[in-house]
């Protein structure tokens, strides 16, 4: 395991020379979305379950920032170092495992979920959109989407050979994770088996809690999202170092 | 002499193919030691064994004293790599490039400052300290490479095609750096399918051709045990060279060898065969006379001679 963070730290001295760049486009992104939906709709919606809708979908940027921090680093990110960059086969010459170089991965993943999330966090509380103190929590929370959005991405890069099979990855899972995860209106709004399914949308559970602990929401319905998330990442984390060991040694 | 590799009959498969159909070799403690052969022979999957980015699969292969079927790491603590293509990192200047490497093996920060700024120094490339990666000539990244190779005093230097793709200054620079390295006691392995390369940084050679070690030794030795002395290139297209001259040349006591298009004729008596060729009919200005060397050993025992 510290061969995994040394390799972190490997990324990590890209990223201080690179975050600033990194975090104009990370952020700049759900601010669009906050103030487009925010101001267009929000005048239409007025209030939810008591809460104006600003107050209801800034949370939901800070989960959404935190998904796609996770998920363009470990997939297009991933994809540079294994295959243009050949970072990853550098590292692996050194004194480290197939596996810690892996797990450096989804660390990285997880890791910039939590800071560009926590960045997105600090955005909406300056723009007093973040009623609750438990909304410290959050950054704390978000290792676990983190993860999950880090294995999944490192799981489905393993998988391709070409870049531009990624824009399936995001298409068919990112955009319907985001679409369907309750960011812009309660998920109860939808047919109940799309409700179900939602139970195996990470965003979505990610969301209830990013917004349970913004607006101060009673603990109880939240353990249950981390549950499902902490239920996600035992039982896949083992897919990823399998099939990227797959692309990383012959 | 201290034996620090032994390989003994490795195989490797990439699906169906067999890219090692039973590889051996060793190699000694403070020698240079060469794979040569043509792309596609084997040498870079040999060498992908030793750093540990290829499994061993069938075979036994041993580095310090340690048998392993994927390289562990604390074997690869005392390795130097370099592999054939620059896997530098773009988003980092050049000393932060060795820093970052240097921190992988757990070197802390100052000892990895001072040991970056020496290796780029040893490498002549001190003034390039700031630069991007991509603002470097392919010399430059090549020496990076093994800069970054050596952040680590390695035991056992494992270069794959250390010159391929630079020009003839790159190319002797990286040489006088290898040779340093050697005289500085360094043990390393290197492929190249420049045989002048070969000749001037190899104390030890095997040749490799479809995934089989054909032949292994010293340059002298593989020169004396797999061709006559001197050879005379015949740089006239088959057709235009009289054909009885192998026959001729059977009877003086040489060989024909026909290499692509042209003819080279191998004997111990360079100078009288080459008295005597006028004679059978070949002008002397379209025939070269030289001593024989590693070139030829390759052209004859990889049978790349014997092609149209």
């Amino acid at each position: 395991m510290t061969g995994a963070f040394r390799v972190l730290n490997r990324h990590w001295q890209v990223f201080a020379r690179t975050w600033l760049h990194n975090l104009m486009f990370n952020v700049a992104e759900p601010l669009l979305y906050l103030s487009a939906m925010g101001f267009g709709l929000g005048v239409m919606v007025g209030r939810i379950d008591g809460v104006t809708y600003l107050e209801f979908i800034a949370p939901g940027m800070v989960a959404l920032s935190a998904m796609y921090s996770a998920t363009f680093e470990c997939t297009y990110g991933t994809f540079l170092r294994l295959h243009y960059q050949k970072t990853l086969q550098a590292i692996l010459a050194g004194p480290v495992t197939a596996n810690d170089v892996i797990l450096g991965e989804l660390l990285y993943g997880m890791l910039k979920s939590v800071l560009f999330g926590a960045v997105i966090l600090i955005v909406v509380s300056l723009l007093g959109q973040i009623p609750a103190v438990t909304a410290i929590f959050i950054p704390l929370f978000l290792f676990l989407p983190g993860a999950v959005f880090a294995i999944l991405a490192v799981s489905y890069t393993a998988l391709i050979k070409n870049i531009d099979q990624l824009n399936y990855y995001i298409t068919l899972a990112i955009m319907p994770f985001f679409l369907f995860g309750g960011l812009y209106f309660p998920v109860s709004n939808l047919p109940d088996w799309v409700q179900v399914i939602n139970w195996f949308n990470p965003l979505y559970h990610s969301i209830e809690v990013c917004r349970g602990l913004a607006l101060g929401q009673p603990p109880a319905r939240l353990w249950w999202h981390v549950a499902v998330l902490l239920v996600m990442i035992l039982t896949t984390a083992a897919i990823p170092l399998r099939l990227m060991k797959k692309r990383l040694l012959l | 002499m201290n034996t620090i590799v032994v390989a003994e009959n490795l195989t490797k498969h990439y699906g169906d193919f067999p890219a090692l159909k039973g590889v051996s070799f060793t190699i000694n403690e403070g020698e240079c030691f060469g794979l040569l052969g043509h792309n596609g022979a084997g040498k870079s999957t040999t060498l992908k064994m030793l750093y540990g980015l290829a499994h061993v699969e069938g075979g036994q292969l041993s580095i310090f004293g340690q048998s392993f079927k994927l390289t562990p790491p604390e074997i690869k603590r005392q390795l130097g790599v370099v592999p054939q293509e620059d896997n530098l990192d773009p988003d980092l200047p050049v000393l932060e490039n060795l820093k970052a490497y240097a921190r992988l093996f757990g070197i802390d920060r100052r000892q990895a400052q001072a040991q970056s700024l020496m290796m780029l120094r040893f490498m002549g490339l001190e003034s390039k300290e700031d630069s991007l990666v991509d603002a470097l000539s392919g010399g430059q990244k090549r020496r990076l490479v093994i800069a970054r190779a050596l952040l680590n005093s390695p035991r056992l230097l494992i270069l794959d095609e250390p010159t391929t793709g630079l020009d003839p200054q790159g190319r002797h620079l990286v040489w006088q750096k290898l040779r340093g390295l050697k005289s500085e006691g360094v043990t390393m392995v290197l492929t190249t399918h420049y045989m002048e390369e070969a000749a001037q940084l190899c104390d030890r050679l095997a040749i490799m051709h479809e995934g089989l070690v054909l032949t292994e030794g010293t340059p002298a030795e593989l020169v004396a045990a797999h061709v006559l002395a001197y050879v005379i290139e015949i740089r006239l297209p088959l057709d235009a060279i009289p054909p009885d001259i192998s026959d001729r040349l059977r009877e003086f006591g040489g060989e024909a060898l026909p290499v692509m298009e042209g003819l080279f004729l191998y004997t111990n008596e360079g100078n009288r065969l080459w008295q005597q060729i006028g004679g059978w009919g070949l002008p002397q200005h379209a025939c070269f006379l030289r001593p024989a060397n590693l070139e030829d050993v390759f052209l004859r025992l990889t049978g790349r001679g014997t092609e149209p």
